[in-house]
């Protein structure tokens, strides 16, 4: 078996207008023995999710490696695609040589005179003979191929063991191919391939950079969202959906539940203990997200959770709203720093949506001075002597609307304003 | 009465006139109410944006909906001017803009700013070399149309962007696209714009509505204010009426633009033809210039007197621009091509429309001919 391809992430992508192919490598998961041909299978299926709407673009798939020649669509909105696909290490785009040394001497040329290599730069080429037909062993190639470059570029310097710049020549029966620069891909596990979880998906900056970061180690998330109408507006809805359809489009789709929540939040305000409100409000949304949970056969719940953040991400409140529910949560951000979240944010496309300045249930009802460190046993016996309270849980839960929402989908909640009822499209 | 004034207004689509009507009819809410009926005009205006974007190939951010591109020019270069002072006091143009470019320029100038006016060449182009020498360190500014509204030359904005980009990158780009929309390609990416004026109405939309493309990172200082509309750069309600069939008319004649050309450009070249064998004329277009404008003059003979002879024969033309004409003056365009006085007092323009056909030419082509003919005999008593 060939070892796995390491090789380190170079290159600004200066040769994607020239290549006529992309290669893509798996990243991590390919050690796992067993798992391997599910994982690559599932990476397959993602990226020819990605590709569909490019009908030349033909897909095959090799051990490590899936190949993606282009036939003329446009590599550029292609590479940005698949590099966000979970599973992808890195691209390389590939210039495709008849195997004759000739022409795999010109395209070399050509190749170089594209990446310009500044003066100074170190070098080495890389073939390898696949096909052994062919005249000349791989040793061999190195050289017939680097003398006439190093030549033509008399600034580069050779360097067999770490160089800068590698070309590497993979000479097979039908054609060679040949490439320079890798470009990193966003890595991580192949979609939904450890299981799925349930992101509790407020509208907030950290919620959805939550959820990219528990998708890409290859959870499947389904979204919850907590409403209040009329303490929240639609709009504020229409912002969760806005998000989920930008996490779909890592995803191919993704459910989203929407759960009334007025009847649960106002049941804790008439009983006097208004800096526990934020304790009992998280706590409740746990035990339906748990409920929620056992229905999609989800085995998680991820949150936005940063440490400290806010009075109910601190250490005594993350311990006391943890034990609401029995399944393992997962915090992905819980020790990063705001300004990593929001750069993150930014990079994976939500941040715009995330600011716009709807009220979600979460920052109504806030009390003047919510508890950072509340008692359990207080809260247990609130919970305990409210009355009706799990019946008004089962309600919220009987009562959620589940939307499977798609990148370019046009899906919308019953309830939302929908675009179809106000907006004819004949109009425009 | 057959309607040769296409450059200045356009008849609208029946579609766009539908549009109006429904849209006025269900749609009244104001789009910033928190209601339903708010929520539901303002995703008309969202959907607008995108339909516009997609047909500029921008993103629909970067689109901000205006009363017209006379405002859209004036946020253009005030806004940019305001915004940017810091950077310098100075902008670039041509002697050849439209009004609400020209005199917002001139409008600065009074407040001490420095506008460098580059003068066409004699076949009303303006030569990038002679732009890019004006250009300075301390420039704002270069504001450049697309297609001139008199005599529909074509600008080479491709070299005019490249090159004063290449020589300060951060000066702006501002093109006035009016004339060119739906008419020829637009490449706003490849002409290193920054921002783009649109007027629907001059491509069968509704009046009433403008666009500007603001490209992403531009920050312009807001001349209306009062409001958070159009992200805050143009506070006032939105006419969702004209702003959603403002993106009708935008995609459809987007669409048409090939077609549009195809067919008018031999009625063009049959009129051009016709007007070099007419030795009173002097011909101030030609084949090189966008597929809708024929301009022009009679030396000797004011312009307006030409147009009303036409509209006795029953065809309405125009002198000059639209925006300039109630003027009794040489044109400001004809003077900038070197013409001479009378050349650019005697200016007419026709401006095609795809309602035209060979048989409407051939009926103006004949009117032209009476009119020469009958003017001809007072020619000489005129001067």
């Amino acid at each position: 078996m060939r070892d796995i391809e390491s090789e380190a992430v170079t290159g600004e992508g200066k040769s994607i207008n020239y290549a006529d192919m992309l290669l893509l490598r798996f990243g991590e998961f390919m050690l796992k023995g067993k798992n391997r041909s599910r994982f690559e299978k599932t990476v397959l299926r993602h990226v020819k999710e990605i590709v569909k709407p490019y009908p030349n673009v033909e897909l095959t798939k090799e051990f490590g490696r899936i190949y993606v020649q282009l036939n003329g669509e446009p590599a550029v909105e292609l590479v940005e695609g698949l590099k966000n696909v979970f599973g992808i290490a890195s691209i390389s785009p590939v210039k495709v040589s008849p195997s004759e040394l000739e022409g795999i001497l010109s395209v070399s040329r050509h190749f170089l005179n594209i990446i310009a290599p500044v003066p100074g730069t170190t070098f080495k080429v890389k073939a390898r003979r696949v096909w052994k037909g062919f005249p000349h062993g791989s040793l061999e190639m190195n050289n017939l191929v680097a003398t006439p470059l190093l030549q033509g570029y008399p600034g580069l310097i050779v360097d067999v063991k770490s160089p800068q710049l590698e070309m590497k020549v993979e000479i097979r029966k039908e054609h060679t191919y040949i490439f320079c620069e890798n470009i990193a891909g966003i890595g991580g596990f192949p979609l939904g391939t450890n299981g799925k979880a349930m992101l509790l998906l407020s509208g907030g900056i950290d919620s959805p950079v939550a959820g990219w970061s528990s998708m890409r180690r290859g959870l499947e998330v389904e979204c919850v969202h907590f409403y209040s109408f009329p303490y929240t507006s639609e709009l504020a809805r229409q912002k969760v959906v806005d998000l989920t359809r930008v996490l779909s489009r890592y995803a191919g789709g993704i459910k989203l539940h929407l759960v009334p929540f007025t009847e649960v939040q106002t049941a804790f305000t008439g009983i006097g203990q208004d800096n526990l409100i934020i304790t009992l409000m998280r706590r409740a949304m746990l035990r339906i997200a748990t409920q929620l949970a056992e229905r999609e056969g989800a085995l998680a719940i991820v949150t936005g959770d940063s440490l400290g953040q806010v009075a109910s991400q601190t250490l005594p409140s993350l311990n006391v709203i943890g034990r609401a529910t029995v399944l393992p949560l997962l915090r992905p951000l819980v020790m990063m720093d705001k300004n990593d979240i929001i750069e993150l944010s930014k990079k994976i496309g939500t941040y715009d949506l995330s600011i716009l300045p709807y009220e979600d249930c979460c920052t109504l009802f806030v009390p003047k001075s919510p508890t950072t460190n509340p008692n359990l046993r207080i809260v247990d016996k609130i919970e305990a002597t409210l009355p009706g309270y799990s019946e008004l849980l089962a309600a919220a839960v009987q009562a959620t609307e589940t939307v499977r929402i798609t990148p370019y989908g046009n899906e919308l909640p019953k309830d939302v304003v929908n675009v179809q009822a106000g907006l004819q499209e004949e109009w425009f | 009465m057959l309607y040769w004034d296409y450059a200045a207004a356009t008849p609208p689509y029946e579609e766009v006139v539908q549009t109006m009507e429904q849209i006025m009819k269900l749609h009244y809410a104001n789009p910033s109410s928190l209601h339903r009926a708010g929520v539901e005009a303002g995703k008309l205006i969202r959907r607008s944006r995108e339909v516009c974007a997609a047909a500029l190939a921008v993103k629909p951010e970067e689109l901000l909906f205006t009363s017209g591109a006379t405002e859209s020019n004036n946020l253009a270069i005030k806004g940019a001017a305001l915004q940017y002072e810091g950077r310098g006091r100075h902008i670039v143009t041509t002697e050849m803009e439209h009004p609400s470019v020209y005199e917002s320029c001139l409008q600065l100038q009074k407040r001490g700013w420095e506008i460098s006016f580059i003068k066409p060449e004699r076949t009303g182009i303006v030569d990038p070399d002679r732009v890019a020498a004006a250009v300075r360190r301390d420039t704002v500014l270069v504001s450049v149309m697309h297609v001139n509204n008199e005599v529909g030359t074509i600008q080479p904005l491709r070299e005019i962007g490249n090159l004063i980009k290449s020589l300060n990158s951060r000066v702006l780009f501002h093109v006035d696209g009016v004339q060119g929309y739906g008419k020829l390609s637009v490449s706003l990416k490849e002409w290193k714009a920054d921002l783009y004026s649109l007027s629907p109405h001059k491509i069968r939309g509704p009046r009433g509505v403008g666009l500007l493309y603001v490209k992403e990172g531009v920050m312009l200082s807001p001349l209306l204010t009062g409001g958070s509309h159009e992200d805050g750069l143009r506070a006032g309600t939105e006419n969702v009426p004209a702003i959603v069939a403002a993106a009708k008319a935008v995609r459809m004649s987007g669409e048409q633009r090939e077609a549009f050309a195809d067919r008018l450009t031999p009625l063009r070249d049959r009129l051009l033809h016709f007007l070099r064998g007419i030795p009173e004329f002097l011909l101030n277009s030609n084949e090189d210039g966008a597929p809708h404008i024929v301009h022009f003059s009679y030396p000797g003979m004011k312009g307006e007197v030409m147009a009303r002879k036409l509209e006795e024969l029953g065809m309405a033309v125009s002198t000059q621009s639209a925006c300039s004409s109630l003027l009794a003056e040489p044109s400001r365009v004809l003077l900038s091509m070197s013409r001479d006085v009378s050349a650019a007092s005697g200016g007419i323009r026709i401006s095609l429309g795809d309602i035209h056909t060979e048989a409407d030419v051939t009926a103006l082509e004949q009117a032209i001919m009476t009119a020469v003919q009958a003017l001809k005999i007072v020619e000489g008593g005129m001067k």
